[in-house]
């Protein structure tokens, strides 16, 4: 089985790149592609359960009606689609970017590590896309 | 497989990191056997000149006691036997003469982009 590697970087909610990167891991776990993701920095925060969805007056909907979207959400929707798909998903935060922020209850499924896990992630991919913050 | 680490924004976080975290980064998988060069371009280029000294940030009663120091993590990637190296025309653009740089840092002109890219396995952007 192929397997691509992430590097995310951007905090939830501030950059089209992180929405844009769930996509790109989507897809690949939909053609069968088994993904490895490394959070780095603010991306940690990215599968945080304290994430909470909220009704939103502008729009004129309710917390139900509004259905906002969490990351966390999507990152354990990653995970089930991985294991619908029979293909393989690994998701580490960061651990001193953890600990930086204080981002420790994550969704079930997501460990924590440090570089030296990244570089063994690339060492079994085909290929490494790093999509850094700016 | 050899790794080029592009790095372009400069003094990202570097107070409340204490480093830059893509340097600091480099090294740490550098420690656990990635063969990973630098290329500084934009205004990384910056991180080449000697004398930097970010002492001094203090908020309310705190003072921080360990700066980012990019001279120092800078030379010790060199030491550790990667390669560091700088964009002429970024250096020029921004008035960083070469008796201002850290040595061992190689300056190589944008032309030579394709060729150096070449020489890598996996080249990562920042």
């Amino acid at each position: 089985m192929s397997t691509l590697t992430f590097l995310l970087m951007d905090a939830p909610y501030e950059q089209a790149r992180t929405s844009t990167a769930f996509r790109l891991i989507d897809a690949a776990l939909r053609r069968g592609v088994g993904v490895r993701v490394f959070a780095y920095e603010g991306a940690v925060s990215l599968p945080m359960t304290s994430q909470k969805p909220h009704a939103n007056a502008v729009h004129g909907r309710t917390l139900e009606e509004e259905a906002h979207p969490t990351p966390h959400a999507w990152v354990g929707s990653l995970i089930e689609l991985a294991k619908s798909k029979g293909v393989s998903f690994d998701w580490v935060n960061c651990g001193l970017c953890v600990d930086d922020r204080g981002a420790n209850d994550v969704v079930e499924g997501v460990r924590r590590g440090s570089p030296a896990d990244f570089w063994k992630m690339n060492l079994e991919s085909v290929n490494t896309l790093v999509i850094p913050t700016r | 497989m050899r790794v080029l680490q592009i790095i372009e924004p400069a003094y990202r976080a570097t107070l409340e990191e204490q480093d830059d975290t893509v340097l600091w980064f480099t090294r740490a998988i550098r420690a656990a056997g990635a063969p990973a060069d630098v290329l500084l371009c934009g205004t990384a280029v910056n991180y080449t000149v000697r004398g930097q000294d970010a002492e001094g940030f203090q908020v309310g009663g705190w003072t921080q006691q360990h700066p980012p120091a990019i001279e120092h993590d800078l030379t010790k990637l060199i030491e550790s036997g990667a390669r560091v190296a700088v964009l002429a025309e970024d250096l020029a653009e921004r008035g960083i003469a070469a008796e201002a740089m850290l040595p061992g840092v190689e300056v190589l002109s944008r032309r030579s982009l394709g060729g150096l890219c070449a020489q890598y396995q996996r080249i990562w952007k920042w």
